[in-house]
This record gives structure tokens, C-alpha cells and sequence, in this order.
């Protein structure tokens, strides 16, 4: 492989070649893979002793929902939530990649992870996938240098601010902490806040719906609690139930497996489709 | 294998997308643009039902919650509209007033089956710079049986006793054709009131309301009858 260190060296240490043959398949026509995106409002504030997380619960597929009650909030350590935005496959594995990771070195250290910790190893992995790895999330936790939270984007930038939001609700979430917030909160007010918050992103961004999920964290420990709202029920309930008769179904073709001959056989006569 | 490091720059020294070279094609202006939303008709002996949900959208943002798909052009059709919704509006002032020109000159409503025909034409002067509307011209005709129309943008219609358009249409018209239409059945129990009827669109809203971002709010229903036109608001998921 050392010809691919040098390689690598001369470039500087990116490598391009997968950007290069994607270039080249859309300009053969090869149409880009969708990815379900997460739509996605969540927030963090930060109050008198801990933070506190909050998040809505539709996952999307373009313009579809896909998941109607999916989880956005991930542990990465004991101490640090996450909340997160963006590609649902990516959310997934990075976070439990680095949960993993930090786990390793709570064990071999013997130590509590901080959270600085955790945006130092994050950002270091995003900053070089050049954003195409879509996590923007939120990082709150409580450690030994008092409670924090922080937000990092897919490109590798990460801030600290005592709220924060992220997603395609995020500007209606924004609207609702930036008139609301106030320093020196007690939890049960965060709590109150972060829910108004997210419930502004469900109601006005439609990449955002159905429940609440919150998660505080202090030095006491973690209380998370999952759909701490449910908003939307279904609006009609059937009146009449669907009638679904047994065997109403056509079967256009019937097969018959027999198990000691190992043989599959068409039994009868192909029937067309019914209209 | 070890390859030379000018072999290999000479495969990849052009043609690396560095920041110098990436070039932004900047959106072009578009002048169509999709506000979605469901629509649905059905017809039956005596009567037909049409059903748009109120929600006006643009991309992720809701603009309207309380903005009209139906429009009800004589005693007996409505047309339904999903798509662009300042192309529903010209639309829908053009067939009003040709329609207005027409009872004046002949002393008496047009027909459903003359309206669809004339909103078949009109879409069709605009074959070059299509009206960004996918309509159902839902009506009772000549015996009073309700009928459905559907259009696609440029004016190609058919005659069908039940129609969906708009970005919950996929959602919505497997339903309706197992239930009404009764595919994949073998025998066929196929709902004739009034009330199952409701039963199954309002179920097909909420459905579509799960599962596409693009209609919620509330479901508008229009009920038309020899009788006269009854309306009826029903809400939908509001997230």
C-alpha cells in the first residue's frame, strides 16, 4: 500500500477519487440516491445546573414520512446527549460510533467523558468528509467543568451557546428561545421552554411532526423522557371497519411445494387479474 | 503493486474536483411553483363528493392553513384543484366568467360535460406554458349521476367515477380503488351510501395526512345534489 501513502501524501491527504467517480456517473445519467433526511426540529438550553435536550420525532423520505415516532435523542456517554439533525443513516452510526468510543477510553482512563472531549473527536472526524457526512447535532452534558452545550454541523464548525437549535425547524424553534430565554433558569422552566420550542418547529416546518421527546441532564444524573407530548392523533377514526373477508383475494397463480420430494409444482390454471 | 507516482497523476491531475474548478450552475428561475395538497371526487347515483384538504404549502413552510382547493363553477360541478395555486386561481376566474358569458347567452347553466370540455380547451391554449394544475371537474350530468373528470396539466381528461390528484394521490388511490372500484376482490362489496362514502374519503384524508408532509390542516368536503350543495369542514393533523 505504500503506493497510496505517497499518493496520498503529494495530495495532501484528501482523497478525491470517490468524488471524481461520482462526477462521472452523474453525467451518465445515474440520478443521486435520495437519503431519508431527518426533517428535524431539536433544541438545547442550558439552565441554572444542567442542560436540557428536546426533539420532535418524524423522520422523512423527501416528502413522505417515514418514520412517525423515530428517536433523535442518543446517548454518547452517561453524562452527553445528543440530539441530531440530518441524515438518519449517518446520526445512527456516528453517534454509536462514538459512543463506542468513548466508552473505550472511559475504561482505559477511568474518567468521566467531557463534553469538549466529545466535540474535539467529532469534529475532527467531519471536518475531512467535507460535510458529506450529514450529522448536525446538538452535544449536551454535565461534567467536571460544570454543565455545557454545544451544536457542530456537518461540515466540522462547532459552537457554544446557552441555546441552541438545529434541523429544518430551526428557525421557528429559534424564534420561540430567542424571545423566551432567559439566564439562571430552573429545570422545570428549560424543560417548559425547549417543549415550546419544538413544538413551534412541528406545527410550522412540516419536515418536523408528531411527538416530543426531552432529556435533562444534571450532575444528578440523566431524566429522559420519551414522547413527553403527543400532539397529533389521527383524525378519523373508520366508522365502519374495512371489510376484508377470508380468501376475497384472487391467487393468479398457485404453487405447491412438496417438502420430501423437495419439488415446487403450478397447481391449476393461471387466472387473469380481476378488475 | 507499487505504480509510480507520476502514473498516477497523470489519471488524476486534471480531473480532481478541487474548489477552483467545482462550478455552482446557479438555479435558474422557475416560474412554477408545487403549493400540493390533496384533492379527491366521487361520484355516485344522485350525487358526487369532492374533498381537497386547506393546506397551502411552499417547500418546508406552511402559508396558508385555511386556503380552498374547490371551486364551484355551476349548480352542478366543482372543480378541484392541486398543484400551483395562483394557476388555480386564473384558472378558476377564467371558467367563471366564460361560464357567466355563457348563461347569459343561452339562458341557462352550462352542463358538467360542456365545462369539462371547456376546461379541457382552455388548458390546452397553454400547451407551451402549461397551467401548473392537475384538476378533477367533479358533477352531476344530464341524469343526475355524479361523474369525475381528471386532467393532467395540459388538458387530456376522461370520465371516471372517482379521481385523486395532488401529492397524497398515491397514498390515497390504492384505497379507493380496492373499495370502490373493488380490485383485487372477488366478491366485490361495494359501498352505495353516502355516509360509507364520507367514511372512506375522511379515513384516506387522515391517512394521507400520516404520512405525507404536504396535506393536514382541515378536509374541506363539498356534497352536490339535484338538491343543492352542502359543505362540511373536517379537521386533519396540523404538524
Amino acid at each position: 500500500m505504500q503506493y497510496f501513502d505517497n499518493y496520498l501524501q503529494s495530495k495532501g491527504g484528501y482523497d478525491y477519487t470517490n468524488a471524481k467517480r461520482n462526477e462521472l456517473m452523474k453525467a451518465q445519467g445515474f440520478k443521486e440516491m435520495p437519503f431519508t433526511k431527518t426533517g428535524t426540529t431539536i433544541v438545547g438550553v442550558l439552565f441554572d445546573g444542567g442542560v436540557v435536550m428536546a426533539a420532535d420525532t418524524r423522520a422523512t423520505a423527501g416528502s413522505i414520512v417515514a418514520d412517525k415516532n423515530c428517536e433523535k435523542l442518543h446517548t454518547l456517554a452517561p453524562n452527553i446527549w445528543a440530539a441530531g439533525a440530518g441524515t438518519a443513516a449517518d446520526l445512527h452510526h456516528q453517534c454509536a460510533h462514538f459512543n463506542a468510543k468513548l466508552k473505550l477510553q472511559r475504561l482505559n482512563l477511568n474518567r468521566q467523558s467531557r463534553v469538549n472531549e466529545v466535540i474535539t473527536k467529532l469534529t475532527s472526524k467531519l471536518f475531512p468528509y467535507r460535510g458529506q457526512i450529514g450529522v448536525a447535532l446538538i452535544i449536551g452534558g454535565v461534567d467536571c467543568n460544570g454543565p455545557q452545550l454545544a451544536s457542530v454541523s456537518p461540515h466540522g464548525n462547532y459552537v457554544y451557546h446557552p441555546f441552541q437549535s438545529m434541523g429544518s425547524g430551526s428557525l421557528a424553534a429559534l424564534g420561540i428561545l430567542e424571545a423566551k430565554f432567559q439566564d439562571g433558569l430552573t429545570k422545570q422552566q428549560a424543560i417548559d421552554l425547549a417543549i415550546e420550542a419544538i413544538e413551534a418547529g412541528i406545527f410550522h416546518d412540516m419536515g418536523s411532526g408528531s411527538n416530543v421527546d426531552v432529556v435533562a441532564i444534571t450532575k444528578e444524573g440523566v431524566d429522559y423522557r420519551r414522547n413527553i407530548r403527543q400532539y397529533n392523533a389521527k383524525s378519523h377514526q373508520k366508522q365502519i371497519p374495512y371489510p376484508f373477508p377470508i380468501n376475497n383475494t384472487p391467487a393468479l397463480r398457485k404453487y405447491e411445494f412438496n417438502f420430501e420430494k423437495q419439488e415446487l409444482t403450478e397447481v391449476g390454471q393461471e387466472m387473469e387479474i380481476i378488475e | 503493486m507499487y505504480i509510480p507516482m507520476n502514473e498516477m497523476l497523470k489519471h488524476f491531475k486534471q480531473d480532481v474536483p478541487t474548489m477552483a474548478n467545482i462550478t455552482h450552475k446557479s438555479e435558474q428561475w422557475s416560474p412554477y411553483h408545487d403549493n400540493s395538497g390533496t384533492v379527491l371526487a366521487v361520484g355516485i347515483p344522485g350525487a358526487v363528493i369532492v374533498a381537497g384538504d386547506t393546506r397551502l404549502s411552499n417547500g418546508y413552510n406552511i402559508m396558508s392553513r385555511d386556503a380552498t382547493k374547490l371551486s364551484q363553477l355551476t349548480d352542478k360541478c366543482v372543480l378541484a384543484t392541486a398543484g400551483q395555486y395562483a394557476d388555480f386561481i386564473a384558472l378558476r376566474k377564467f371558467l367563471q366568467q366564460r361560464l357567466q358569458l355563457y348563461e347569459f347567452q343561452n339562458e341557462v347553466q352550462a352542463s358538467t360535460e360542456t365545462v369539462a370540455h371547456l376546461l379541457s380547451r382552455e388548458l390546452y391554449s397553454r400547451r407551451f406554458f402549461p397551467y401548473y394544475t392537475f384538476n378533477l371537474l367533479a358533477g352531476l350530468d344530464e341524469n343526475n349521476h355524479g361523474f369525475v373528470y381528471g386532467y393532467d396539466a395540459i388538458g387530456s381528461y376522461d370520465k371516471m367515477t372517482y379521481g385523486v390528484q395532488g401529492s397524497g394521490q398515491e397514498l390515497v388511490v390504492a384505497v379507493l380503488d380496492n373499495q370502490l372500484k373493488g380490485y383485487n376482490k372477488i366478491n366485490k362489496t361495494i359501498p352505495q351510501t353516502r355516509e360509507e362514502i364520507l367514511d372512506i374519503i375522511l379515513d384516506c384524508f387522515s391517512c394521507a395526512a400520516e404520512r405525507d408532509i404536504h396535506t393536514g390542516d382541515n378536509v374541506e368536503i363539498l356534497i352536490i345534489t339535484s338538491a343543492g350543495t352542502e359543505r362540511l369542514i373536517k379537521p386533519l393533523r396540523k404538524d
